[in-house]
Parts: structure tokens; C-alpha cells; sequence
């Protein structure tokens, strides 16, 4: 395994003609994704042609969509070679405080939902100060803030949990709302992984978050403040799980000290099948989006099919090390490709 | 270092081993005049069990005792296990407990009773054998009935496909419930065209009950009615019909507090639902437990008894003493209660 | 070497610190039923910190533990609901952890695929599996000595019977890593893998050992806590992976590999084990006290980290003086 970081290292050091090429190689990637979802919907409808109705289509697509917003918080954080355990928990504590806030008339409906994402804002942050201040590895840090976070919902709970009779409907219904048709939940999510792709791919800082994680000596040494940088993704990311905890609180409406426990598996279940590389520097936000839309897909058609929901969970890990496996024996062909390449 | 280290080990060990041996349990002094009695819900933070544990405050106030509650949040069977441990380590009088597996608790209990404490089963009951008495809140036939009854008529031509929405799946209450709702459908000629087709589990959690009611639509696109015997499952049911806009065309009913469902009686979601005075359960649960520690109640079938406010019991078979019959809320009487 | 030796002392001093909190907040903690109790509970999560120490000592991670502790719970169950005796269905359960933990193995080596991917879609994948076996049901009724096994103690003392297996199992550890070849190329393979793999250690079928061992021992744990609850269910174990990396950690082991003893995980695994205990009997709920255990984490990792640099920072300032 260190042997291949430090074939790749090299390789990017050669120069732009790898980058292309493994851009293009990212592009099939997505494509890939493509051809999968693609898979997955024909055989469904024909199994059950109730899949494709509009009706169910929204369907799917509203259910994903806080995840989606996850998810995109989750691709900048693993493309600088890090990882987000904590998104649940986050998610979890915005969406009660951000419900207890509305209930005890503390604040009214746009005061909370910016209370909220600033509190999300916050505890990515705390992470961020973790990972770089107190040099914790991310997959260690995120598991402690998972767990502090989670027991900090309970303290606030105590006891208690929010109703839907208790919130206003102004708030609720940011969850029913339409937009030509389109429900806001899904608008959201939408706008959301435009404005952040667009950042990644047309800023420098967005081009440097690609940088360290593809090859963090060699951003180091060429002045990129990598640092900052990784605060900074886990900031993005807990400001985006404060966004997709409040739309939570208003989907719900009821939200107990559980709120959206386990969420951050199917988060980075589809980041990885999306084709964000684990290892970073690799991936986009629309790979993210496409495979939060396949894994949907497939929960959808369990239900469609009358199939048992348990599936589900041993479907998204299945898929995780389908993904992850199928992208390194890309990586590593490509690699063997361009080495041969280089020799010649 | 490798010896430092084992020679550490050693006494870390013969440490613990110490500790443990001399053993000083403290003498088992439970019950006698001290009133110190625990109720173990299937969870904490669920309103219903929060009413009822009102009740046995106010019971406990009466009596001059102690009430603490305690319990898991999440309800699952095992979950309950540590904090039976807990209780029995903590030498209470008395576990007022409903189960949410009747077996699995089962084992921690009747240590618990070996030390001398008595349990009190409430809403739902553990193993008839791992109790002393079970305070049922209903008949458990007569719920079931009632539950048919109450969807039949609320579905036009009482004849269609009809799904549940349940708790835990193995929750001795709602399975019974369940048990006798089949019966009921089976056996009743009046009932012959409605069909059962799923019964989903929301395991008591807020979001995992829309979750399943939601896939259940899905699943069944001509269902014409639900049945969610439980508070949380009823409420999310509730939202989600309202959510997408079935309000009305999928009819519900089920096991509801009035201050939940009020808004959606109405504005029409729901018809008519049941339930019972949750917080004279509480009541009478805690009543029973403290007669019981003070050995005024032996808890054989047949003695009778006065709890307080609530007048005057006996105790049938089994141990099982009922509380009263099930209660049909509606438009025209829902504002008269506050639970 | 040093460093070690005072983690130990720290830990020691940690427990103390512990068993002094459960003292002062409750008067039924120093009690030696409650110890009893106490560790019989701790010992699934106990007994999975040890494989887990020499896979993190090697340099890899296994996040699985804890779903294959549920997997395995649910198999027992499934497998005694058929009527198959437990005699045999305990190995079939040991069985199907072993080849868990070849899964990972096969994949972190063969495949080259990071052990944390690898071990987070396995924590998926075998945790849904427990699912699709026992579905939401729960198998509780189980002969007496099965129970009387998770349960209660060596006749005539309060030692636990799940304790004496931990026991014997920690000893085992602590001899093969601390004593044999087979450690010392555990510790060489985490501190440098190339130079290992030079060296002629056999990188890929060791770590391919370590997995299948946590695989196996956490199908054990899986055993023993359905014994314990007299409850077989698909979500068993769920949450103890914060512990049970959390005392490896605590302990001592390095989370980038090449570093740690056994010694030092048995101290972290029981100070967890006393901090839970303590708070549980003043009443504070298991999801608040994961705070604590969140933020023990944490620190365990930070801590020594910033500790170094200040001192770094201390000593630089007197050569400037």
C-alpha cells in the first residue's frame, strides 16, 4: 500500500498529461455510475413499471436528498484524504435544537434555520480543530465527536423530544413546499451541490483541496496552507450537515435524542460509490450525487419489490467494497498503464 | 520492560480478583417501610410512558414513597437487562417494568426477585414466571376486537387491503393485540372482505415509524387502511397520510393519546381511536407494587384490594389485574382530556 | 520503551481516579457484587480489544468487531431456533467470524484496499446480514446453562465465567506479542511495511491472520453477550466499536502502528469499563456517558501529541536562553 502512494506521488509530479488522463479516468468513473443507475432502473421497471411513475421518481429523489446535502459536505472532506464519522450525530443535534428553538418560541422559522447552520458550522469546526490542531487522525477524531455530539443531543433532550404539533407550520412546511412543481428539499440539494462543485472545480481553494489530498508533500512544498484547508473542509462540512439538519427537523417534524443515528454510513456509502477516492484528490460532487441516487434507487425497488428492508444495510456495505474494490483495480491498471507509458 | 510490564498485569489482576472475592454484598435490605420503587419503561422520552409515570408519582405522593424512572432509549429487550442489574444493585423495593421482550428480561428479573424484590409488570408483561403481578391496562381480546371494529368502519364497504404499523417486534402487548386482530379478521363473517397484508415495525421511534408507514404506502398502493397500535406509531402515521396527501383516503386508526391525535381528528385524518387513562395505569401499577412491599397484598388470584383513588380490584388468573375497559376517542369528546 | 512504561502508570492512575468517582457518586459502587457485575459485562468488549490491539500494532484497523459480534448473535439464534444444539452451532457461529475476518483480510491484502474502507463496509455488510438472518426478532429462551454461563460466576466466588476466558485469552496475547517472533514482526511490519516485506516477513498472510483471529474472537463475544442477555437479536453489540478502539487506543497502541502493549489495553479496557459503571449507578444514561468515553478518545490521542510539542516548545525555549 505505501508502495502505490509513492508510485502516485511520482506520477503527479510528471506533470499535467497524468492529471488529464486521470481526469478523464474520473469522468468514466461517473459515467460508470451512469451505466449502473441505468442498469438498476431498467431491471427494476421491468420487474415493477410502477417504479417509473413521477410520482415515484420524486420519490426517490426526495428521499435522498438530505443525504445528498451530506454528502457533498462529506466529498470535500475525503478529498483532502480524510474522512467524517460524525455527520449522524451533527445532523442529529441541528435538527432538535433547531425544533427546540421553534418550540419553546425562542426564536421564529428564519432565525432558527440560520441558528442552525451556524450551530453545524460550529461542530465541524470543533472537528476540524481536532483533526489539525490536535493532529488526531480523522477517523479517530470523527468517532470521539460522533459520540460527543450524539450524548450532547441526549443532555439537551433530557427526556424530552419535539413534536410535529409543536412546530410552526412555516417550518414544516419548508419540507411539503413546491417550486414549479419541484419540492424544495430537492431544489436544495440541488443548489447546494452546484455552488459546491462549482467552488471545486473553478477556485484555486478548490482546486487545493485536490491538491493536498492527491499529494500532500507536494502541496505542502509549493505553499499550499493545507491546515487551514482541512479546517476548513471539515467546516464546510458541518455548516452543510446544519442545512441538512434543519430541512431533517422539518421533514420529521418529530425528532427525538435518535435523530438521524447511523446516517453517515449511507453518507459515505455514497460518496464511495460515487467514486470520491478514499485516499483523496479524486472525485466530484456530482459522482456523490449519483451514487446517494443509485443507492436510493435500490432502496426504493426493495420496497417496490416487497422485498425485506433488512436487505438494505447489507446491500450498502456490499456496494461500499464493490465501489472502493472496483476503483482500485481502475487506479491501479491506470497506473501500470502510464508507467509503461513513461518508459517508453 | 516485557517483565515490568507482565509483573503489572499480575497485580492489576490479583487486584480485581481481591475486589471481587471479598465479596461484601451489601445486606439485601429491600422493601420493609422504605417505599423505593422504579419504574422501567420499554423507553424513556415516549409520552405514553411519561403520563403513566405521572401517575405513579401522584401515587407515590399519596403514599409518602419514593419514584424514580429509568430505562433505555432506544426499546429493545436486551437494553432493559443493564438496568434491571442497575435497580437490583441499587437494592429498590420494588421494578415496576413493562417488557419489551418477555424474555430476554427474564433471567435479570427473577434475580432481582431472589433478592427480594418485587416486580410488577405494567402495559406490557414479562414472563408470567418473572413477575410477581401484571397490571393490564386492557383485555387483550377486547383490544384487538376493538381495533377491527374501529377500522371497518372507517374504510367505506368495510372491504379492502389493511396494513399495521407496530412497535417493537417483540413487544409481548402489541403481538398480542396483533394475535387477536387475526383472530377477530378470521373468525368474524362481518369483517370477511378486509385483507391483512403487512405489518411493519417502528420500533417506538419517531423517525423509523414514518419511515415504515411511508414504505408501507409504497408497498401497497391500494391500502385502504392502517392500524398503529401504538402512540408513536399512530402520530407518525398521522403525518406521513398528511404529508402525502392520503389523508382521508387511507383511513387510520389505532392506540392514541388525545393531545397527539387532536389535531388530526380534527381536521379529518383520523376518525376514532382508542386508548385507556394512561396515567391511572401509572397509578395503580405504582399502588400495587407498594402494597405488595408493605405485605398487604399476597397476589394470589382472588384477593382483593383497595387502590386508593381508584377504588377497589381483585386479582385474576395469572396474576393479572385489569384496569378497565378500552376507551373510543372522538371529535365530540377529545377536548375533554389533557394527556 | 519508557513511554510505555508510563502509559501504564497513567492508566493506573486513571482507574483510580475512576473507582474514586463511582465511590463518591453512588454508595452501592464499592461493592464487590457490583464489580462482578461490572466486568462480566465488559468482557465482550474486552475480549474484542485484544486481536484488535495487534491488527492496529500491525498498522491496519478492524471497525467490523462489533458487527460481527451481532452477526454471530443472530446465527446462534437463528441456528437454536432450528433446533440445532449449541454444541454445535457455537463452532458454525466461530466458523462463519473466522471467515468474516478473511473477507477483510483477503481484501486489505490481496486487493490492497485501506483496512478503514475495508472494515466500514464490513461493519455495514455484516451488521445487515445479522438483519437478513434474524430479521427484527429475538431469540430468548435458552437452556439454563447457557445462561448460567453469561450470567453468573465461578461456583463459590465472584469471578465471572466470561472473565476467566478473557483471562486466559489475555494472557495468550500478551506472551505471543510481547514474547514471540510472531510479535516482533507484528511491531516491525507496523513500524516500517516496506522495510518488513524486504525483510522477508510475510506481511500479506499475517495480516490476513490478525483478521480472521478478530473475526473469529469477536464471533466469540458475539457468543458470550447472547449468553449474557439471554438474547440473541441482530443488534447486539451495537455501539461497542467506540469502546473497544477507544481502549486500544487509550492504552497505549499507536493508531499508526508499531507501538503498544497488552498490559496497557487490559488497564484502558477496565478503566472504560469503571467510568460506565460509575456514571451507570448515578443514573446517567449510556448515550450520555459515550460523551465521556467520545472525548477520552480523543484526548488519549491528542493528548500525548501536544504534550510532546509543548515540551519540544519548553526545551527550545531554554537553548535560546
Amino acid at each position: 500500500m505505501a508502495g502505490r502512494a509513492m508510485a502516485s506521488s511520482v506520477d503527479r509530479a510528471a506533470g499535467s498529461g497524468v492529471e488529464r488522463t486521470l481526469a478523464v479516468v474520473g469522468r468514466l468513473r461517473e459515467f460508470g455510475i451512469l451505466v449502473a443507475l441505468a442498469g438498476v432502473v431498467v431491471a427494476v421497471s421491468l420487474l415493477t413499471p410502477r417504479f417509473l411513475s413521477l410520482d415515484n421518481l420524486g420519490e426517490v429523489l426526495l428521499s435522498i436528498s438530505l443525504i445528498a446535502i451530506a454528502a457533498t459536505g462529506q466529498t470535500v472532506v475525503v478529498l483532502t484524504r480524510n474522512v467524517d464519522l460524525s455527520v449522524g450525530s451533527m445532523v442529529g443535534l441541528v435538527a432538535f435544537v433547531t425544533g427546540d428553538l421553534l418550540k419553546q418560541h425562542a426564536l421564529g422559522v428564519p432565525e432558527a434555520v440560520l441558528a442552525g447552520c451556524a450551530a453545524g458550522l460550529a461542530l465541524g469546526a470543533v472537528n476540524g480543530l481536532v483533526v489539525t490542531a490536535g493532529r488526531v487522525p480523522a477517523i479517530v477524531a470523527t468517532l470521539g465527536t460522533l459520540n460527543v455530539y450524539r450524548g450532547l443531543v441526549f443532555f439537551i433532550a433530557g427526556g424530552t423530544e419535539v413534536s410535529a404539533i409543536d412546530l410552526p407550520p412555516g417550518y414544516l412546511g419548508i419540507a411539503t413546499a413546491r417550486v414549479v412543481g419541484i419540492p424544495v428539499l430537492i431544489l436544495c440539494a440541488a443548489a447546494v451541490a452546484g455552488v459546491v462543485a462549482y467552488w471545486l472545480r473553478s477556485s484555486r481553494t478548490g482546486r487545493s483541496i485536490y491538491a493536498i489530498g492527491s499529494n500532500p508533500a507536494a502541496a505542502e512544498a509549493i505553499g499550499i496552507p493545507s491546515q487551514r484547508l482541512v479546517f476548513a473542509a471539515f467546516a464546510v462540512s458541518g455548516l452543510l450537515c446544519g442545512v441538512a439538519g434543519v430541512l431533517w427537523g422539518a421533514r420529521f417534524g418529530t425528532v427525538n435524542a435518535f435523530a438521524a443515528s447511523g446516517l453517515e454510513l449511507q453518507v459515505i456509502a455514497a460518496v464511495v460509490v460515487g467514486g470520491v477516492n478514499i485516499f483523496g484528490g479524486s472525485g466530484s460532487v456530482l459522482g456523490a450525487m449519483l451514487g446517494a441516487i443509485l443507492l436510493g434507487t435500490i432502496d426504493n425497488s426493495l420496497t417496490l419489490l416487497h422485498l425485506s428492508q433488512f436487505w438494505l444495510q447489507a446491500i450498502d456495505g456490499a456496494v461500499i467494497l464493490l465501489a472502493v474494490g472496483a476503483d482500485a483495480a481502475i487506479r491501479g491498471y491506470v497506473q501500470r498503464a502510464l508507467r509503461a507509458q513513461g518508459r517508453r | 520492560m516485557t517483565w515490568n510490564e507482565l509483573r503489572g498485569v499480575a497485580l492489576a489482576a490479583a487486584g480485581g480478583v481481591l475486589i471481587a472475592a471479598c465479596g461484601g454484598s451489601g445486606g439485601g435490605s429491600s422493601g420493609g417501610s422504605n417505599l423505593n420503587i422504579a419504574f422501567l419503561p420499554k423507553q424513556v422520552n415516549n409520552p405514553y410512558f411519561d403520563t403513566a409515570a405521572s401517575g405513579g408519582q401522584e401515587a407515590a405522593r399519596a403514599l409518602g414513597g419514593q419514584f424514580k424512572q429509568v430505562g433505555p432509549s432506544e426499546a429493545s429487550g436486551s437494553a432493559q437487562v443493564p438496568y434491571i442489574q442497575t435497580l437490583t444493585q441499587q437494592h429498590v423495593s420494588a421494578i415496576v417494568v413493562s417488557a419489551d421482550d418477555p424474555d430476554a428480561i427474564a433471567p435479570a428479573l427473577k434475580q432481582a426477585m431472589q433478592k427480594g424484590i418485587k416486580v410488577v409488570g405494567y402495559d406490557s408483561s414479562p414472563a408470567p414466571d418473572a413477575r410477581n403481578l401484571f397490571i393490564n391496562q386492557a383485555d387483550l381480546q377486547g383490544i384487538g376486537q376493538n381495533q377491527i371494529k374501529l377500522i371497518c368502519d372507517e374504510i367505506p364497504g368495510c372491504s379492502g387491503q389493511i396494513g399495521i404499523v407496530s412497535a417493537t417486534s417483540t413487544a409481548t402487548n402489541q403481538n398480542a393485540w396483533i394475535n387477536f386482530m387475526q383472530q377477530t379478521l378470521q373468525s368474524n363473517p362481518q369483517y370477511a372482505n378486509l385483507k391483512l397484508v403487512k405489518t411493519v415495525y417502528g420500533n417506538d421511534d419517531p423517525q423509523t415509524s414514518v419511515t415504515v408507514t411511508q414504505g408501507l404506502l409504497q408497498a401497497y398502493p391500494d391500502l385502504k387502511g392502517i392500524i398503529a397500535p401504538t402512540t408513536v406509531g399512530i402520530a407518525a402515521a398521522a403525518q406521513v397520510l398528511e404529508q402525502t396527501g392520503k389523508a382521508g383516503k387511507v383511513a387510520l386508526t389505532g392506540l392514541g393519546t388525545p393531545n397527539d391525535m387532536r389535531k388530526y381528528v380534527k381536521d379529518g385524518t383520523v376518525k376514532e381511536f382508542a386508548l385507556w387513562n394512561v396515567k391511572d395505569l401509572g397509578y395503580l401499577a405504582y399502588y400495587v407494587a407498594a402494597l405488595m412491599v408493605q405485605g398487604k397484598l399476597a397476589g394470589r388470584s382472588g384477593d382483593k384490594f383497595t387502590a386508593g383513588r381508584l377504588g377497589g380490584y381483585t386479582v385474576g388468573a395469572d396474576g393479572v389485574i385489569l384496569l378497565g375497559p378500552p376507551f373510543v376517542f372522538n371529535s365530540s369528546n377529545i377536548d375533554q382530556f389533557n394527556f | 520503551m519508557n513511554v510505555l512504561a508510563r502509559r501504564e502508570t497513567l492508566l493506573v492512575v486513571l482507574l483510580a481516579l475512576f473507582i474514586g468517582l463511582g465511590a463518591v457518586l453512588s454508595p452501592y459502587f464499592l461493592d464487590g457484587t457490583n464489580f462482578a457485575d461490572l466486568t462480566d459485562q465488559l468482557m465482550e468488549r474486552a475480549i474484542m480489544a485484544l486481536p484488535l490491539t495487534l491488527v492496529i500494532v500491525a498498522g491496519e484497523i478492524d471497525l467490523s468487531v462489533e458487527s460481527m459480534l451481532g452477526l454471530s448473535s443472530a446465527l446462534l439464534g437463528l441456528t437454536y431456533g432450528w433446533g440445532v444444539p449449541l454444541w454445535a452451532g457455537i463452532p458454525l457461529v466461530l466458523a462463519v467470524g473466522a471467515l468474516g475476518g478473511l473477507l477483510n483480510g483477503l481484501l486489505v491484502t490481496r486487493a490492497g484496499l485501506p483496512s478503514l474502507v475495508v472494515t466500514l463496509g464490513t461493519l455495514a455488510l455484516f451488521r445487515g446480514l445479522a438483519y437478513v438472518v434474524l430479521g427484527p426478532r429475538a431469540v430468548s429462551r435458552w437452556p439454563a446453562g447457557f445462561n448460567a454461563f453469561g450470567f453468573g460466576d465461578v461456583p463459590g466466588t465472584l469471578v465471572p465465567w466470561p472473565f476467566v476466558v478473557f483471562a486466559v485469552l489475555a494472557a495468550v496475547f500478551a506472551f505471543v506479542l510481547h514474547r514471540t517472533w510472531i510479535g516482533r514482526q507484528l511491531y516491525a511490519t507496523g513500524k516500517n511495511p516496506q522495510a518488513a516485506r524486504f525483510s522477508g516477513i510475510r506481511v500479506a498472510r499475517l495480516k490476513t491472520a490478525l483478521f480472521v483471529l478478530s473475526g473469529a474472537l469477536s464471533a466469540l463475544a458475539g457468543v458470550i453477550l447472547t449468553a449474557r442477555l439471554a438474547s440473541a437479536r441482530a443488534d447486539n453489540g451495537q455501539g461497542f466499536v467506540l469502546d473497544v478502539v477507544t481502549a486500544v487506543l487509550l492504552g497505549g497502541v499507536s493508531i499508526f502502528g508499531g507501538e503498544g502493549s497488552i498490559a496497557g489495553v487490559v488497564l484502558a479496557v477496565f478503566a472504560i469499563g469503571v467510568l460506565r459503571n460509575a456514571l451507570t449507578l448515578a443514573d446517567v444514561t449510556p448515550d450520555v456517558q459515550s460523551t465521556a468515553v467520545g472525548a477520552l478518545l480523543i484526548v488519549s490521542v491528542a493528548g500525548p501529541g501536544i504534550v510532546r510539542r509543548i515540551r519540544s516548545a519548553w526545551s527550545d525555549r531554554e537553548v535560546w536562553t
